[in-house]
Parts: structure tokens; C-alpha cells; sequence
């Protein structure tokens, strides 16, 4: 599979990362590396396996359904660039 | 030729948990802004979700009560997106094996028919929190006291062809989900929120048009209104040939209209993948069988039982019997009074029209089952009418007290005592001599008319508080006398 800049400027957009307009040459070529590898692994024939949720020979321990968080709002908010009766402000959303 | 409507559901149900789905902090409705939103749910580097058992549980409750197939073995993924009230930049959900396999329910249609909707499948996921639009000096609120509150995205088979079939299979779904007790139904609060599937293809064809997706409805009404919308605008675009593009649309329920969310066209690319965060999550037989125990009642059961055990009409259970909540309440009132007919009358009449014209829930209703199971034993006992009733149980509703203190401060105790009674009627009949003598004067099929005159003046006469009953039977022997 290869890459091309397009590829790398819609993925730069959706992971919302800018990229200089010198780097995407480079950074085109390396991700192509990438994926070739990706191709190399995908030819392996993987019928009848099972898809690896995770890398850890284990499961998920399940927590009991109680509320042990209590208001912390003012100590999180001491690093917000804008709060205002308690919301977060941030550049406005239009959907 | 005529044009078929295809419609599929994807809704969320938020699960009635007391804590987030990977967090500690509370999913109380209503809570100053960021009070209940944790470390977790703000996405801070270096934290880590830990999974809500009871989530699974409710899940699981749902999977069987849909007759579902529940995975033994599921886990999460990460679903990419930026938006600003999901701060990690990724929903955690589930894709590739969800906890709810395939499963299907049966709905109502208005014209008494039953249809079954396939389930294509559930899964457990967390829910983002709330953006506020007003104007804060031009930038947007954000609210994450939602962040992470346990939700089920119940994913339908496009099996509904009519808005109405839509319609029952929401409320087919609000009704198991609380008779499960895994929500509390709260549409206004958000609690049930419906995107609907939209396609039309020519009837007849067995292709699948192209669908639009309309998201995050509220109501029935306003999902009637989407949907006829959305129909009407697919079937003028076809025939203008124009194409339907596969899109998402917002409906604004202010100015019934409906507009495409054109910035989610490039950002429709949500590379899931395992979240790396949680590891899979397997559930034995034990914890199944320990869900299947402890499902309760469901509807479509109640609905058979009430039949069978109360003897009432397919109108009466299937006002009564869908909801839990009412349900219980009539059992309530059933219990006290011992008449299931005239409960059932009281509980889908005056009641259901009361609640409905304040907007209230029944389990907040001013009137409780008891109460009302008392007023209605003494209609049974004859100590109040009919219109008495009535004014009782206004009092009762503006909490001014129980039925018997009602019936004595008001003095609405019928007197159904025939020398009293026999006294009144005297009087009356002495005081209106001429109307005695029109009425024995005319012929037996109008006098039945005529009796209403010598009725009327003896509830006047007693201030309504004669048994209008007794009243009649004494009165015809007196005047046929």
C-alpha cells in the first residue's frame, strides 16, 4: 500500500497535527515504510486466529458500581486557559 | 408507483448506575457543572479506567431480555474524533464484540398488529459531555458532568417501515429498559436519545436506498416529525433525479426543519482500534445466570398476566401493563380497593389525564395508590357518588388530606338513607304539584325523560349529597305510585 501526500494531510488533519510543509516529503516516505511492513504482515495467512484484543494474557478486573470521586472542579480548573461559572471555555463550536 | 419507507434505530439508553463507566465520580442528573467530572473523565495524562461491574451487569440484563446472545468475551475500542466535550479525543466503546450479540423484540402496531424488530446488536459505551452554544463572549461551555456516564447503543435492523412502527419500537424499548430498572426513561433529561435511519426505495424493490442518518432525538414527536421529514425529502430529491448522499443530519425541533452536519463529511474516519487502556473483559455463567435471576417482571409478560389475573380489556392492560411504573401503582390501588375495573378506570382516566396535563410521572404523583385505593373503596361502599369522587380526589390532589377526612370536612357523604331520602322527595313532589301531574299524565316512554326534572331538584335540594341511585328507585315509586 503506499501513501501519498494527500494521505498524509488528511491524516495529519484527523489527528488534528500540523505539519510543516518541508516534512511531508519525509514523513510521507516513512509512514509508506510503515505501511509496507503492515503489508508484509498482512499476507501472513491468520485464518482460524483468534484477533488479539490485547498484548496481556489477561482480562479486565470489574469495579464495583460506587462513588468514590468527590468535587475537585476548582483544582481542575486552576490549569484551564478559560472557565466561566464552572464551564470550560473553549473557541466556539459550530456543528 | 409508490415509494416504501425503511427506517432502522440506533438508540442510547444511559444505564442507571451510581457511578461512571470507568470512573468513581457520581451520574446524578442535574449537577453544577464539573462537579462530578473526575480525572478520568477529563482525559488527564497517566489515568486509567477501571470498569463498572454493574454496567455489565445491566448490559447483560438487556441481552437477555431481548432473547440475545451475551459474549462471554468482549472488549473495548477507541473511536477518534475531536470535539470539545470528549476530552480524551476518542469515545471507548465497543466494535468487534460487543457485549449484546443478536436479538429482537416484539412491538404493537396502532392497528393491533405485532411485528418483530431484529437487534442487530448492543454494546456498552461511555457518553460524552455538553457543549453549551450560548454566547460566552464568543467561545462555547463545556459541561463534563455527562463525560463517561454508562450508556447501551442498541443498534436495530432496518425492520421498521413507518414512522409509526419507529415509534412503538421506542417505546417498546423505553418500556423494557425500565420495567429492567437499568433507566430511569427520563427522555427530557436525556436519558433515551434516538438516531434514526432513514432510506425510500421503490415498493416492492429489495435493495436498500441510500440512508441519511438523523441524530440525537428526544421524543417520539419529534422523531415522527424527522422521519416524515427526511422521507418526504429523499422521495422529491429521487424524483427531481437528484441522488441521496449518505450524510448526517440534525433536526431542529424549534423550526421543524432539518439540515446536513457538513464538518462531519471529512471527519467520518474514526480508525477504531483496541484500546489498550483495558484489557478484554470475560464474564462466566454465574454472572449470566446471576442477571437472568434477578430480572424482574417484563412487559409483555405483565401484559398476559393482567389479562389473565385481572380480567380486563386489551385497552385497559395495555395502558396499564407497559410501564412499570404504572403498573405497579395499579396493583397498589387494585390491592386497597379490591375492584381491578374501577381501579383500572381511575388509573388510565382522571389519573393518566391529570399527570398528563402537569407533566408528571406517576411515581410523583400527588395522589398515592393508597390513597386513591381508599377514595375508591368508599365509591364501592356507596358512601360517595360518582361526582363526588371527582371532588375528592381534587382535594386529594392539592394534599388537603385522606379520602374519609375529605368526604367528612366537605360533607360529600351521600345519603343513601330512604326515610331521608323519602322526605326530600316528598318535599319536592308537594313543592311542584303540576310537574306531578304532567308526569302522571303521560305516557310511559316519556317519563323517563320527565324523572330527570324531580332528580335534579332533589340534588339540589340535598346539595348533591343524595345517592342519585336511591334517589331515582325511590322517586318512581312515589310519582308511578
Amino acid at each position: 500500500m503506499s501513501f501519498d501526500r494527500t494521505d498524509v494531510e488528511r491524516t495529519a488533519h484527523l489527528a488534528r497535527l500540523s505539519i510543516n510543509e518541508s516534512d511531508i516529503e519525509n514523513t510521507t516516505e516513512t509512514l509508506t515504510h510503515i505501511l509496507q511492513l503492515v503489508d508484509q504482515m498482512q499476507a501472513v495467512d491468520t485464518s482460524g486466529i483468534t484477533p488479539l484484543a490485547h498484548p496481556l494474557e489477561a482480562v479486565q478486573r470489574l469495579r464495583a458500581d460506587q462513588v468514590t470521586e468527590s468535587d475537585q472542579r476548582d483544582a481542575f480548573q486552576q490549569i484551564a486557559p478559560a472557565t466561566e461559572n464552572g464551564l470550560y471555555l473553549v473557541p466556539k463550536v459550530i456543528d | 408507483m409508490g415509494w416504501e419507507t425503511v427506517i432502522g434505530l440506533e438508540v442510547h439508553v444511559q444505564l442507571a448506575t451510581k457511578s461512571k463507566i470507568f470512573s468513581g465520580a457520581s451520574t446524578v442528573f442535574g449537577a453544577e457543572p464539573n462537579t462530578q467530572a473526575s480525572l478520568v473523565d477529563l482525559g488527564m495524562p497517566g489515568i486509567l479506567p477501571v470498569v463498572n461491574e454493574q454496567a455489565y451487569r445491566y448490559a447483560v440484563m438487556f441481552g437477555l431480555a431481548i432473547d440475545a446472545k451475551i459474549s462471554k468475551r468482549s472488549y473495548f475500542e477507541r473511536k477518534n474524533y475531536f470535539y470539545p466535550d470528549l476530552p480524551k479525543g476518542y469515545q471507548t466503546t465497543q466494535l468487534e464484540q460487543p457485549i449484546v450479540g443478536p436479538g429482537h423484540i416484539q412491538i404493537q402496531l396502532p392497528n393491533g398488529d405485532t411485528k418483530e424488530v431484529r437487534i442487530h446488536h448492543a454494546h456498552l459505551e461511555e457518553d460524552a459531555g455538553k457543549s453549551l452554544h450560548e454566547d460566552f463572549h464568543g467561545m462555547s461551555g463545556i459541561d463534563l458532568n455527562r463525560a463517561g456516564t454508562p450508556l447501551i447503543e442498541i443498534v436495530s435492523e432496518p425492520d421498521m417501515r413507518s414512522s409509526a412502527e419507529a415509534v412503538a419500537f421506542a417505546k417498546k424499548l423505553h418500556s423494557i429498559v425500565t420495567s429492567l430498572g437499568i433507566c430511569d426513561g427520563e427522555m427530557s433529561q436525556g436519558s433515551m436519545r434516538f438516531d434514526v435511519n432513514v432510506s425510500v426505495r421503490k415498493k416492492g424493490s429489495e435493495v436498500l436506498g441510500t440512508r441519511t442518518e438523523t441524530k440525537n432525538l428526544n421524543s417520539y414527536r419529534f422523531m415522527e416529525e424527522a422521519i416524515a421529514l427526511e422521507v418526504e425529502r429523499q422521495i422529491d430529491l429521487i424524483e427531481d433525479g437528484g441522488t441521496v448522499l449518505q450524510e448526517t443530519r440534525l433536526y431542529n425541533a424549534d423550526t421543524r426543519t432539518a439540515r446536513s452536519m457538513r464538518s462531519k463529511e471529512e471527519a467520518n474516519d474514526y480508525r477504531y482500534f483496541p484500546c489498550p487502556d483495558l484489557l478484554p473483559v470475560e464474564i462466566d455463567d454465574e454472572f449470566i445466570e446471576a442477571a437472568r435471576a434477578s430480572l424482574p417482571e417484563l412487559p409483555d409478560a405483565r401484559q398476559a398476566r393482567f389479562m389473565d389475573q385481572y380480567k380486563l380489556s386489551e385497552y385497559d392492560v395495555s395502558q396499564l401493563a407497559q410501564y412499570r411504573d404504572t403498573a405497579e401503582y395499579f396493583e397498589k390501588v387494585t390491592k386497597t380497593c379490591k375492584d381491578a375495573k374501577l381501579a383500572a378506570n381511575w388509573v388510565t382516566g382522571e389519573l393518566a389525564s391529570r399527570l398528563n396535563k402537569e407533566s408528571l410521572n406517576i411515581t410523583h404523583s400527588p395522589v398515592g395508590a393508597d390513597q386513591l385505593g381508599e377514595m375508591l373503596l368508599r365509591v364501592k361502599d356507596d358512601t360517595i357518588s360518582g361526582k363526588g369522587a371527582k371532588t375528592v380526589f381534587d382535594s386529594m390532589w392539592n394534599k388537603e388530606g385522606s379520602a374519609d377526612d375529605i368526604i367528612a370536612s366537605k360533607g360529600l357523604k351521600q345519603v343513601s338513607d330512604s326515610g331521608a331520602l323519602e322526605a326530600m322527595i316528598d318535599e319536592v313532589m308537594a313543592a311542584n304539584t303540576a310537574q306531578v301531574e304532567q308526569y302522571r299524565a303521560s305516557p310511559a316512554e316519556k317519563r323517563g325523560k320527565m324523572i330527570g326534572f324531580f332528580v335534579g331538584q332533589i340534588m339540589k335540594a340535598s346539595r348533591g349529597s343524595a345517592n342519585p341511585g336511591q334517589v331515582n328507585k325511590l322517586l318512581k315509586v312515589k310519582l308511578d305510585g
